[in-house]
């Protein structure tokens, strides 16, 4: 075992980001869960809401994409 | 990162978004033809393709070229119309260009081999910051002073007002960078993923499994560029919305 412990904590936090996939991933599935839930209560009312289901899907992935970010800049730019 | 003999390559993870130059190999100044000027001079191309020469026949019932700019127009309109409203057709050109550029950049960069534009933040940091200067530009310009009740929610009762003004503010200036980030995030995570898989089809044992994985991991691509060239767009038009109309 060589290397120092700098680089160490670097793989370390790396690895830790991906625990905001879990949060993505929860809130995505909030998301398109509670949409089904009440499109399958009102299907009519669905297909006009269609824009409002991917821009919150956009809002609760754009985190998960951040932790991504943090990542990348761990890896590459610190 | 690892590479020995005949394991993994995880070499070419992320060199695919390299920026190089075309003719040779030296030092990348602003007039350097480099691939990023091929790919996008490409998008340029397919556009024309798609909307000047598919239209060229003007066809009463039209054919099938035809139908594919008619419906990406009529796609575009109805979602400037039913989220920005009426007045904000007057922007549907604007809105229209962002679409079709950031469509065809998800989609060119999904060929083999070919070099995804809109994968660095440079480019969609950009067409970001573009949509949010015009944006508030537009919305100053149309309300003066009003467009600040944007940030001064009246509806709220008056003491939680200054600490909702905070909130809105930040809110308003983290638009741009998620904006921008979210796209290029989208396109370097799934090529990276699909690169990775790849790597793994090295080893004999999992190749099968690995270039299934591929297979699989290329449909959900195709599915997110076109989300993703949706997703830009229709946040594009919200932002407009916010701007028309700045009261809550």
């Amino acid at each position: 075992m060589e290397g120092n412990i700098g680089e160490l904590g670097q793989y370390i936090g790396v690895g830790l980001t991906a625990i905001g996939m879990g949060g993505a991933a929860i809130g995505v599935g909030n998301v398109a869960g509670n949409f089904l839930a009440g499109a399958l209560r009102n299907p009519s009312a669905a297909a006009g809401q269609t824009a409002t289901l991917f821009i919150g899907m956009a809002f609760a992935e754009a985190l998960g994409i951040f932790s991504f970010l943090v990542a990348l800049l761990l890896m590459f730019a610190v | 990162m690892a590479t020995d003999g005949e394991g993994l390559h995880f070499d070419s993870v992320l060199s695919q978004f390299d920026v190089k130059p075309l003719f040779g190999a030296g030092e990348i100044s602003f007039y350097t033809p480099t691939n990023v000027t091929l790919w996008l001079f490409l998008i340029v191309v397919s556009t024309v393709a798609m909307l000047v020469v598919g239209t060229r026949g003007r066809a009463i019932v039209p054919n099938r070229s035809q139908s594919i700019a008619e419906l990406t127009y009529g796609v575009v309109h109805k979602m400037v119309e039913d989220i920005a409203g009426k007045e904000a057709l007057k922007y549907f050109p604007y809105i229209m260009t962002l679409f079709i550029f950031v469509l065809l950049a998800n989609f060119l960069g999904l060929l083999p081999m070919a070099f995804t534009v809109t994968s660095h933040i440079a480019v969609t940091a950009v067409l970001a910051f573009a949509v949010f200067f015009t944006v508030t530009a537009i919305g100053f310009i149309k309300n003066g002073v009003h467009f600040l009740d944007l940030f001064w929610v009246r509806s709220a009762p008056l003491a939680i007002r200054p600490v909702l003004a905070v909130i809105e503010v930040i809110s308003y200036f983290v638009r741009p960078v998620s904006h921008s980030i979210r796209l290029a995030g989208n396109m370097i995570a799934g090529h990276a993923v699909i690169k990775v898989f790849a790597a793994f089809a090295g080893i004999a044992a999992v190749a099968p499994v690995s270039i299934i994985a591929v297979v699989g991991m290329y449909a959900f691509e195709v599915l997110v560029a076109g989300i993703q060239a949706y997703v830009f767009t229709i946040l594009t038009c919200v932002y407009l919305k916010d701007a028309l109309h700045p009261s809550h």
